[in-house]
Protein backbone atom coordinates (compact mmCIF):
# COMPACT_ATOMS: atom_id res chain seq x y z
CA UNK A 1 0.00 0.00 0.00
CA UNK A 2 1.56 3.52 -1.20
CA UNK A 3 1.72 6.15 1.82
CA UNK A 4 -1.11 7.95 -0.59
CA UNK A 5 -3.48 5.12 -0.02
CA UNK A 6 -2.51 4.77 3.87
CA UNK A 7 -3.66 8.25 4.13
CA UNK A 8 -7.16 7.75 2.30
CA UNK A 9 -7.56 5.24 5.01
CA UNK A 10 -6.25 7.75 7.84
CA UNK A 11 -8.14 8.00 10.97
CA UNK A 12 -10.05 11.35 11.12
CA UNK A 13 -9.07 11.58 15.45
CA UNK A 14 -5.21 11.49 14.11
CA UNK A 15 -6.57 14.57 12.41
CA UNK A 16 -8.18 15.55 16.00
CA UNK A 17 -5.05 15.48 17.85
CA UNK A 18 -2.65 16.63 14.91
CA UNK A 19 -5.27 20.17 15.53
CA UNK A 20 -5.12 19.83 19.47
CA UNK A 21 -1.23 19.84 19.33
CA UNK A 22 -1.08 22.22 17.14
CA UNK A 23 -3.39 24.71 18.98
CA UNK A 24 -2.14 23.97 22.20
CA UNK A 25 1.93 24.03 21.84
CA UNK A 26 2.13 27.99 20.16
CA UNK A 27 -0.47 28.74 23.32
CA UNK A 28 2.58 27.27 26.02
CA UNK A 29 5.92 28.47 24.08
CA UNK A 30 4.20 31.61 21.69
CA UNK A 31 5.99 32.10 18.90
CA UNK A 32 5.47 35.77 18.66
CA UNK A 33 4.81 36.51 15.11
CA UNK A 34 4.71 39.62 13.63
CA UNK A 35 0.98 40.85 13.34
CA UNK A 36 0.61 43.81 10.45
CA UNK A 37 -2.73 45.77 10.86
CA UNK A 38 -5.13 46.17 8.04
CA UNK A 39 -6.70 49.12 6.59
CA UNK A 40 -9.84 48.42 7.81
CA UNK A 41 -8.88 47.77 11.72
CA UNK A 42 -6.91 50.76 11.91
CA UNK A 43 -10.01 52.90 10.39
CA UNK A 44 -11.28 50.98 13.71
CA UNK A 45 -9.09 52.59 16.11
CA UNK A 46 -8.98 56.01 14.67
CA UNK A 47 -12.32 56.10 14.81
CA UNK A 48 -12.95 55.67 18.47
CA UNK A 49 -9.69 58.10 18.88
CA UNK A 50 -11.30 61.02 17.24
CA UNK A 51 -14.33 61.33 19.79
CA UNK A 52 -14.17 63.66 21.87
CA UNK A 53 -12.76 63.35 25.18
CA UNK A 54 -15.93 62.19 27.61
CA UNK A 55 -18.75 61.77 25.57
CA UNK A 56 -21.34 58.96 25.64
CA UNK A 57 -20.85 56.03 23.21
CA UNK A 58 -23.08 53.39 22.85
CA UNK A 59 -21.71 49.79 22.27
CA UNK A 60 -23.96 46.89 21.31
CA UNK A 61 -22.37 43.34 22.57
CA UNK A 62 -24.18 40.69 20.89
CA UNK A 63 -22.79 37.51 21.27
CA UNK A 64 -22.89 34.75 23.81
CA UNK A 65 -20.06 32.28 25.05
CA UNK A 66 -19.40 30.71 21.94
CA UNK A 67 -17.68 33.45 20.45
CA UNK A 68 -15.41 34.71 23.70
CA UNK A 69 -12.14 34.20 21.42
CA UNK A 70 -13.20 36.80 18.87
CA UNK A 71 -15.42 38.67 20.55
CA UNK A 72 -14.23 39.23 23.92
CA UNK A 73 -10.76 40.65 23.60
CA UNK A 74 -12.40 43.36 21.03
CA UNK A 75 -14.64 44.35 23.67
CA UNK A 76 -11.69 44.68 25.91
CA UNK A 77 -9.64 46.70 24.18
CA UNK A 78 -12.81 48.87 22.96
CA UNK A 79 -13.67 49.43 26.26
CA UNK A 80 -9.82 50.53 27.42
CA UNK A 81 -9.49 52.99 24.79
CA UNK A 82 -13.03 54.59 25.45
CA UNK A 83 -12.24 55.06 29.31
CA UNK A 84 -8.54 56.18 28.50
CA UNK A 85 -10.28 58.89 26.97
CA UNK A 86 -13.04 59.09 30.07
CA UNK A 87 -16.00 58.27 27.79
CA UNK A 88 -18.86 57.13 29.24
CA UNK A 89 -20.09 53.90 27.70
CA UNK A 90 -24.05 52.48 27.25
CA UNK A 91 -23.78 48.64 26.22
CA UNK A 92 -26.61 46.51 25.41
CA UNK A 93 -26.77 42.97 24.31
CA UNK A 94 -29.60 41.96 22.05
CA UNK A 95 -28.27 37.99 22.86
CA UNK A 96 -30.04 36.06 25.31
CA UNK A 97 -27.20 34.50 26.06
CA UNK A 98 -24.71 37.40 26.24
CA UNK A 99 -25.75 40.11 29.26
CA UNK A 100 -23.79 37.88 32.01
CA UNK A 101 -20.88 37.56 29.74
CA UNK A 102 -20.52 40.53 28.77
CA UNK A 103 -21.39 42.22 32.53
CA UNK A 104 -18.29 40.29 33.76
CA UNK A 105 -15.65 41.28 30.96
CA UNK A 106 -16.68 44.80 31.59
CA UNK A 107 -16.54 44.63 35.29
CA UNK A 108 -12.66 43.03 34.78
CA UNK A 109 -11.70 45.97 32.86
CA UNK A 110 -12.78 48.33 35.42
CA UNK A 111 -11.86 46.35 38.53
CA UNK A 112 -8.20 45.84 37.01
CA UNK A 113 -7.18 48.74 34.90
CA UNK A 114 -9.92 51.55 35.72
CA UNK A 115 -10.87 51.03 39.21
CA UNK A 116 -12.17 54.17 39.55
CA UNK A 117 -14.76 53.31 36.89
CA UNK A 118 -18.26 53.59 38.75
CA UNK A 119 -21.26 51.79 37.71
CA UNK A 120 -24.28 53.81 36.13
CA UNK A 121 -22.15 57.26 36.07
CA UNK A 122 -18.87 55.90 33.92
CA UNK A 123 -20.92 52.85 31.79
CA UNK A 124 -24.22 50.48 32.17
CA UNK A 125 -25.14 47.52 30.83
CA UNK A 126 -28.96 47.43 29.67
CA UNK A 127 -29.24 43.97 28.98
CA UNK A 128 -31.25 41.95 26.87
CA UNK A 129 -34.19 42.89 25.27
CA UNK A 130 -36.15 40.59 22.67
CA UNK A 131 -37.52 42.23 19.80
CA UNK A 132 -34.04 42.07 17.64
CA UNK A 133 -34.88 44.96 15.24
CA UNK A 134 -38.22 46.34 16.84
CA UNK A 135 -36.13 47.32 20.00
CA UNK A 136 -32.97 49.13 17.61
CA UNK A 137 -35.73 50.78 16.01
CA UNK A 138 -37.89 51.79 19.62
CA UNK A 139 -34.11 52.79 20.80
CA UNK A 140 -34.76 55.22 18.21
CA UNK A 141 -37.88 56.58 19.99
CA UNK A 142 -35.79 57.16 23.54
CA UNK A 143 -33.41 54.61 24.35
CA UNK A 144 -35.21 54.86 28.19
CA UNK A 145 -38.46 53.86 26.52
CA UNK A 146 -36.92 50.61 25.25
CA UNK A 147 -35.00 50.19 28.60
CA UNK A 148 -36.55 51.66 31.49
CA UNK A 149 -34.27 48.77 33.53
CA UNK A 150 -30.80 47.80 33.19
CA UNK A 151 -29.90 44.55 33.37
CA UNK A 152 -29.03 45.04 36.96
CA UNK A 153 -32.53 45.97 37.59
CA UNK A 154 -32.12 49.73 38.43
CA UNK A 155 -34.50 52.03 37.09
CA UNK A 156 -32.13 53.30 33.98
CA UNK A 157 -33.74 56.97 34.42
CA UNK A 158 -32.13 57.03 37.65
CA UNK A 159 -28.63 56.69 36.58
CA UNK A 160 -26.17 59.70 35.80
CA UNK A 161 -24.97 58.05 32.72
CA UNK A 162 -28.19 57.88 31.39
CA UNK A 163 -28.84 61.34 31.57
CA UNK A 164 -27.23 62.76 28.46
CA UNK A 165 -27.77 59.67 26.58
CA UNK A 166 -31.65 59.74 25.36
CA UNK A 167 -31.86 59.33 22.08
CA UNK A 168 -29.02 57.88 19.49
CA UNK A 169 -28.40 61.50 18.30
CA UNK A 170 -26.99 61.70 22.13
CA UNK A 171 -24.25 59.69 20.92
CA UNK A 172 -21.14 60.37 18.41
CA UNK A 173 -20.61 56.38 17.90
CA UNK A 174 -21.94 53.53 17.77
CA UNK A 175 -19.38 50.05 18.42
CA UNK A 176 -21.53 47.09 17.28
CA UNK A 177 -18.93 43.90 18.40
CA UNK A 178 -21.28 41.24 17.32
CA UNK A 179 -21.42 37.38 16.45
CA UNK A 180 -24.33 36.56 14.10
CA UNK A 181 -28.06 37.81 14.20
CA UNK A 182 -29.42 40.00 15.57
CA UNK A 183 -25.74 42.33 15.38
CA UNK A 184 -24.03 43.95 12.98
CA UNK A 185 -26.09 43.94 9.43
CA UNK A 186 -29.41 44.89 11.76
CA UNK A 187 -27.52 48.15 13.54
CA UNK A 188 -26.73 49.12 10.17
CA UNK A 189 -29.79 48.73 8.28
CA UNK A 190 -31.69 49.70 10.91
CA UNK A 191 -29.94 52.09 12.75
CA UNK A 192 -27.34 53.68 10.83
CA UNK A 193 -29.08 54.00 7.39
CA UNK A 194 -31.93 55.47 9.35
CA UNK A 195 -30.19 57.63 12.28
CA UNK A 196 -27.16 58.59 10.60
CA UNK A 197 -25.21 57.39 13.22
CA UNK A 198 -21.38 56.55 12.76
CA UNK A 199 -20.38 53.08 13.31
CA UNK A 200 -17.95 51.15 13.61
CA UNK A 201 -18.17 47.12 13.95
CA UNK A 202 -16.06 43.96 15.29
CA UNK A 203 -17.43 40.38 13.93
CA UNK A 204 -16.73 36.77 14.04
CA UNK A 205 -13.51 35.87 10.79
CA UNK A 206 -16.43 33.66 9.21
CA UNK A 207 -18.83 36.84 8.86
CA UNK A 208 -16.41 39.25 8.00
CA UNK A 209 -16.26 39.44 4.47
CA UNK A 210 -20.45 40.17 4.49
CA UNK A 211 -19.20 43.44 5.61
CA UNK A 212 -16.89 44.54 3.28
CA UNK A 213 -19.44 46.78 1.21
CA UNK A 214 -20.68 48.37 4.05
CA UNK A 215 -17.01 49.53 5.00
CA UNK A 216 -16.46 50.58 1.19
CA UNK A 217 -19.64 52.48 1.00
CA UNK A 218 -19.03 53.79 4.19
CA UNK A 219 -21.54 52.81 6.62
CA UNK A 220 -19.18 51.17 8.76
CA UNK A 221 -16.01 53.41 9.51
CA UNK A 222 -13.94 50.91 10.38
CA UNK A 223 -13.85 46.93 10.69
CA UNK A 224 -12.46 44.02 12.77
CA UNK A 225 -12.91 40.72 11.60
CA UNK A 226 -12.33 37.80 13.60
CA UNK A 227 -9.48 36.97 16.18
CA UNK A 228 -6.71 38.23 13.69
CA UNK A 229 -8.74 41.76 13.73
CA UNK A 230 -9.08 41.83 17.43
CA UNK A 231 -4.88 40.98 17.48
CA UNK A 232 -4.61 43.78 15.04
CA UNK A 233 -6.31 45.93 17.21
CA UNK A 234 -4.42 44.68 20.25
CA UNK A 235 -1.58 45.97 17.79
CA UNK A 236 -2.35 49.27 17.03
CA UNK A 237 -2.66 49.77 20.75
CA UNK A 238 0.57 48.58 21.70
CA UNK A 239 -1.40 45.93 24.07
CA UNK A 240 -0.36 42.18 23.70
CA UNK A 241 -3.93 40.74 24.75
CA UNK A 242 -5.66 37.59 24.46
CA UNK A 243 -6.27 38.04 21.00
CA UNK A 244 -2.33 38.22 20.65
CA UNK A 245 -1.50 35.31 22.16
CA UNK A 246 -3.85 33.12 20.21
CA UNK A 247 -3.01 34.45 16.18
CA UNK A 248 0.32 31.82 16.92
CA UNK A 249 -2.16 29.20 17.09
CA UNK A 250 -4.76 30.61 14.77
CA UNK A 251 -1.61 30.51 12.50
CA UNK A 252 -0.48 27.11 12.58
CA UNK A 253 -4.59 25.54 12.99
CA UNK A 254 -4.86 27.75 9.50
CA UNK A 255 -1.62 26.02 8.06
CA UNK A 256 -2.91 22.30 9.11
CA UNK A 257 -6.22 23.26 7.63
CA UNK A 258 -4.60 24.54 4.44
CA UNK A 259 -2.60 21.31 3.70
CA UNK A 260 -5.66 19.03 4.86
CA UNK A 261 -7.46 20.48 1.95
CA UNK A 262 -4.15 19.88 -0.44
CA UNK A 263 -3.76 15.99 0.89
CA UNK A 264 -7.16 15.81 0.68
CA UNK A 265 -6.90 15.92 -2.81
CA UNK A 266 -4.04 14.55 -3.55
CA UNK A 267 -5.40 11.10 -2.23
CA UNK A 268 -6.92 8.12 -4.27
CA UNK A 269 -10.57 8.33 -3.84
CA UNK A 270 -12.99 5.65 -3.04
CA UNK A 271 -15.90 4.83 -5.43
CA UNK A 272 -19.42 5.53 -3.84
CA UNK A 273 -20.39 2.19 -2.01
CA UNK A 274 -17.52 0.74 -1.51
CA UNK B 1 -63.98 37.29 7.79
CA UNK B 2 -61.22 34.93 9.09
CA UNK B 3 -59.28 35.44 6.22
CA UNK B 4 -59.64 39.12 5.39
CA UNK B 5 -59.52 40.99 8.86
CA UNK B 6 -55.24 39.47 8.97
CA UNK B 7 -54.91 40.47 5.56
CA UNK B 8 -56.54 44.13 6.32
CA UNK B 9 -54.41 44.51 9.49
CA UNK B 10 -51.06 42.99 7.57
CA UNK B 11 -51.82 45.78 4.90
CA UNK B 12 -52.20 48.74 7.15
CA UNK B 13 -49.87 48.35 9.67
CA UNK B 14 -46.95 47.24 7.22
CA UNK B 15 -47.98 50.68 5.19
CA UNK B 16 -47.89 52.58 8.22
CA UNK B 17 -44.21 51.15 9.44
CA UNK B 18 -42.94 52.25 5.86
CA UNK B 19 -44.70 55.38 6.96
CA UNK B 20 -43.31 55.81 9.69
CA UNK B 21 -39.70 55.32 8.56
CA UNK B 22 -39.70 58.58 6.45
CA UNK B 23 -42.50 60.88 8.10
CA UNK B 24 -41.13 61.85 11.77
CA UNK B 25 -43.92 64.18 12.38
CA UNK B 26 -45.84 62.68 15.96
CA UNK B 27 -49.29 61.67 13.94
CA UNK B 28 -47.30 59.00 12.49
CA UNK B 29 -44.14 58.04 15.22
CA UNK B 30 -46.76 57.77 18.55
CA UNK B 31 -48.35 54.90 16.95
CA UNK B 32 -45.27 53.80 15.59
CA UNK B 33 -43.81 53.66 19.08
CA UNK B 34 -46.62 51.71 20.11
CA UNK B 35 -46.58 49.04 17.60
CA UNK B 36 -42.99 48.72 18.45
CA UNK B 37 -43.42 47.89 21.58
CA UNK B 38 -46.26 45.45 21.05
CA UNK B 39 -43.66 43.95 18.45
CA UNK B 40 -41.18 43.31 21.69
CA UNK B 41 -44.26 42.14 24.32
CA UNK B 42 -45.18 39.39 21.07
CA UNK B 43 -42.14 38.21 20.54
CA UNK B 44 -41.28 38.32 24.23
CA UNK B 45 -44.71 36.15 25.03
CA UNK B 46 -42.77 33.88 22.09
CA UNK B 47 -39.94 32.51 24.64
CA UNK B 48 -42.96 31.50 27.04
CA UNK B 49 -44.83 29.18 24.01
CA UNK B 50 -41.10 28.20 23.09
CA UNK B 51 -40.39 26.65 26.78
CA UNK B 52 -43.99 25.12 26.44
CA UNK B 53 -43.41 23.53 23.42
CA UNK B 54 -40.18 22.12 24.27
CA UNK B 55 -41.31 20.34 27.80
CA UNK B 56 -44.85 19.11 25.46
CA UNK B 57 -42.13 17.27 22.82
CA UNK B 58 -39.31 16.12 25.49
CA UNK B 59 -42.33 14.75 27.91
CA UNK B 60 -43.76 13.05 24.97
CA UNK B 61 -40.50 11.63 24.06
CA UNK B 62 -39.74 10.52 27.52
CA UNK B 63 -42.72 8.73 28.58
CA UNK B 64 -42.57 6.99 25.09
CA UNK B 65 -38.93 5.79 25.83
CA UNK B 66 -38.48 6.99 22.51
CA UNK B 67 -34.24 6.77 21.43
CA UNK B 68 -32.07 9.04 23.32
CA UNK B 69 -35.11 9.93 25.99
CA UNK B 70 -32.55 9.80 29.13
CA UNK B 71 -30.97 13.02 27.14
CA UNK B 72 -34.61 14.49 27.00
CA UNK B 73 -34.59 13.91 30.28
CA UNK B 74 -31.57 15.91 30.95
CA UNK B 75 -32.99 18.86 29.08
CA UNK B 76 -36.06 18.93 30.69
CA UNK B 77 -34.49 18.96 33.98
CA UNK B 78 -31.90 21.29 33.48
CA UNK B 79 -35.04 23.69 32.03
CA UNK B 80 -36.63 23.23 35.06
CA UNK B 81 -33.81 24.10 37.29
CA UNK B 82 -32.85 26.60 35.71
CA UNK B 83 -36.21 28.40 35.83
CA UNK B 84 -37.03 27.68 39.31
CA UNK B 85 -33.90 28.52 41.01
CA UNK B 86 -34.15 32.00 38.83
CA UNK B 87 -37.57 32.45 40.18
CA UNK B 88 -36.82 31.09 43.56
CA UNK B 89 -34.10 34.35 43.63
CA UNK B 90 -36.11 36.89 42.28
CA UNK B 91 -34.74 40.24 40.71
CA UNK B 92 -30.78 40.46 40.99
CA UNK B 93 -30.73 36.69 40.38
CA UNK B 94 -27.98 37.49 38.33
CA UNK B 95 -25.57 39.14 40.70
CA UNK B 96 -22.47 37.40 41.88
CA UNK B 97 -23.16 34.98 44.60
CA UNK B 98 -26.58 34.07 43.24
CA UNK B 99 -26.75 30.59 42.05
CA UNK B 100 -28.08 31.41 38.77
CA UNK B 101 -25.12 33.18 38.42
CA UNK B 102 -22.92 30.10 39.07
CA UNK B 103 -25.09 28.35 36.80
CA UNK B 104 -24.29 30.94 34.03
CA UNK B 105 -20.39 31.33 34.70
CA UNK B 106 -19.80 28.26 35.41
CA UNK B 107 -21.98 25.51 33.40
CA UNK B 108 -24.01 27.21 29.98
CA UNK B 109 -21.14 29.48 29.57
CA UNK B 110 -18.15 26.92 29.36
CA UNK B 111 -20.16 24.46 27.24
CA UNK B 112 -21.73 27.36 24.93
CA UNK B 113 -17.68 27.73 24.32
CA UNK B 114 -16.96 24.32 24.16
CA UNK B 115 -19.48 23.39 21.34
CA UNK B 116 -18.23 25.82 19.10
CA UNK B 117 -14.50 25.39 19.92
CA UNK B 118 -15.26 21.55 18.91
CA UNK B 119 -15.51 23.29 15.19
CA UNK B 120 -11.83 23.51 14.74
CA UNK B 121 -11.38 19.63 14.58
CA UNK B 122 -14.36 18.48 12.60
CA UNK B 123 -13.47 21.33 9.61
CA UNK B 124 -10.02 20.33 9.56
CA UNK B 125 -11.58 16.80 9.17
CA UNK B 126 -13.99 17.77 6.89
CA UNK B 127 -11.46 19.84 5.08
CA UNK B 128 -9.57 16.68 4.36
CA UNK B 129 -12.44 14.28 3.50
CA UNK B 130 -14.92 16.61 1.50
CA UNK B 131 -13.27 19.91 0.36
CA UNK B 132 -12.97 17.99 -3.12
CA UNK B 133 -11.39 19.79 -5.97
CA UNK B 134 -12.89 18.79 -9.38
CA UNK B 135 -13.50 21.59 -11.49
CA UNK B 136 -11.53 24.47 -13.23
CA UNK B 137 -14.13 26.72 -11.09
CA UNK B 138 -13.59 24.92 -8.05
CA UNK B 139 -9.52 24.88 -8.39
CA UNK B 140 -10.20 28.70 -8.35
CA UNK B 141 -12.32 28.66 -5.16
CA UNK B 142 -10.00 26.21 -3.85
CA UNK B 143 -6.90 28.81 -4.77
CA UNK B 144 -8.46 32.00 -3.11
CA UNK B 145 -9.50 30.16 -0.10
CA UNK B 146 -5.72 28.95 0.94
CA UNK B 147 -4.42 32.20 0.35
CA UNK B 148 -7.12 34.32 2.61
CA UNK B 149 -6.54 31.48 4.93
CA UNK B 150 -3.07 31.38 5.08
CA UNK B 151 -2.62 35.48 4.27
CA UNK B 152 -5.09 36.51 7.15
CA UNK B 153 -2.94 35.21 10.07
CA UNK B 154 0.78 36.28 10.52
CA UNK B 155 2.41 33.18 9.53
CA UNK B 156 1.47 34.30 6.14
CA UNK B 157 3.72 36.87 6.16
CA UNK B 158 6.82 34.89 7.73
CA UNK B 159 6.09 32.91 4.75
CA UNK B 160 6.38 35.24 2.05
CA UNK B 161 8.11 37.99 4.07
CA UNK B 162 11.34 37.64 1.51
CA UNK B 163 8.78 38.91 -1.57
CA UNK B 164 8.15 42.43 -2.56
CA UNK B 165 5.37 44.10 -0.11
CA UNK B 166 2.22 44.05 -3.12
CA UNK B 167 3.30 40.00 -3.14
CA UNK B 168 2.63 39.33 0.71
CA UNK B 169 0.05 36.68 1.09
CA UNK B 170 -0.85 39.56 2.85
CA UNK B 171 -1.50 42.00 1.02
CA UNK B 172 -3.11 39.59 -2.11
CA UNK B 173 -5.65 38.21 0.69
CA UNK B 174 -6.79 42.06 1.28
CA UNK B 175 -6.95 42.63 -2.48
CA UNK B 176 -9.07 39.23 -3.20
CA UNK B 177 -11.18 40.46 -0.29
CA UNK B 178 -11.76 43.89 -0.92
CA UNK B 179 -12.09 43.86 -4.92
CA UNK B 180 -13.78 40.31 -6.07
CA UNK B 181 -15.04 39.13 -3.27
CA UNK B 182 -16.50 42.34 -2.26
CA UNK B 183 -18.03 42.91 -5.88
CA UNK B 184 -19.87 39.25 -5.35
CA UNK B 185 -21.10 40.09 -1.85
CA UNK B 186 -21.98 43.57 -3.26
CA UNK B 187 -24.28 42.04 -5.85
CA UNK B 188 -25.52 39.21 -3.40
CA UNK B 189 -26.72 41.90 -0.95
CA UNK B 190 -28.70 43.88 -3.98
CA UNK B 191 -30.66 40.93 -5.14
CA UNK B 192 -31.25 39.92 -1.46
CA UNK B 193 -32.36 43.25 -1.01
CA UNK B 194 -34.36 43.59 -4.07
CA UNK B 195 -36.05 39.92 -3.13
CA UNK B 196 -36.65 41.64 0.43
CA UNK B 197 -38.83 44.30 -0.87
CA UNK B 198 -40.72 42.45 -3.45
CA UNK B 199 -41.86 39.94 -0.89
CA UNK B 200 -43.21 42.85 1.64
CA UNK B 201 -44.54 44.39 -1.21
CA UNK B 202 -46.36 41.04 -1.57
CA UNK B 203 -47.34 41.09 2.25
CA UNK B 204 -48.73 44.25 2.21
CA UNK B 205 -50.89 43.70 -0.84
CA UNK B 206 -52.03 40.55 -0.22
CA UNK B 207 -50.37 38.12 -3.06
CA UNK B 208 -48.48 36.37 -0.58
CA UNK B 209 -50.69 34.32 1.70
CA UNK B 210 -48.18 31.92 3.35
CA UNK B 211 -48.07 33.08 6.36
CA UNK B 212 -51.87 33.03 7.11
CA UNK B 213 -52.27 29.27 7.33
CA UNK B 214 -49.51 27.85 5.20
CA UNK B 215 -52.15 28.04 1.78
CA UNK B 216 -51.01 30.20 -0.76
Amino acid sequence: MSPLERLARLDRRWIFLMMGILVLIPLLWPLKMEIRPTASSRTFHRAIAAIPDGATVLMSCDYDPGSIPEMVPMTRTAMRQLWEKNCKVVVTVLWPGGPGLVDKVIEDVAVADFPGKRYGVDWVNLGYKPGNEAVMVLMGQGILTAFPNDYRGNLTRSLPIMQRARTYADFPLLISISAGYPGTKEWVQQVQARFHLPMVAGVTAVSAPEFFPYVQSGQLVGLLGGMAGAAEYEKLRNESGDASRGMDAQSLAHVFVALCIVLGNLVPRRRAGS
Amino acid sequence: MKREVPLFLTAVIGVFMILSFFVPHQVVSVPGQFLQLTAVIVVSCGYVLGGANVLRVNLDAIAKQQPGWIYKLVLVLSLLATVAIGAIEGSGFLDPGRRSRWIYDTLYSPMSATMFALLAFFIASAAFRAFRVRTVEAWWLAAAALIVMIGRVPIGDALTGFLPPALHLSSIQEWIMNVPQNAAKRAILMGAALGVMATGLRVILGIERSYLSGED
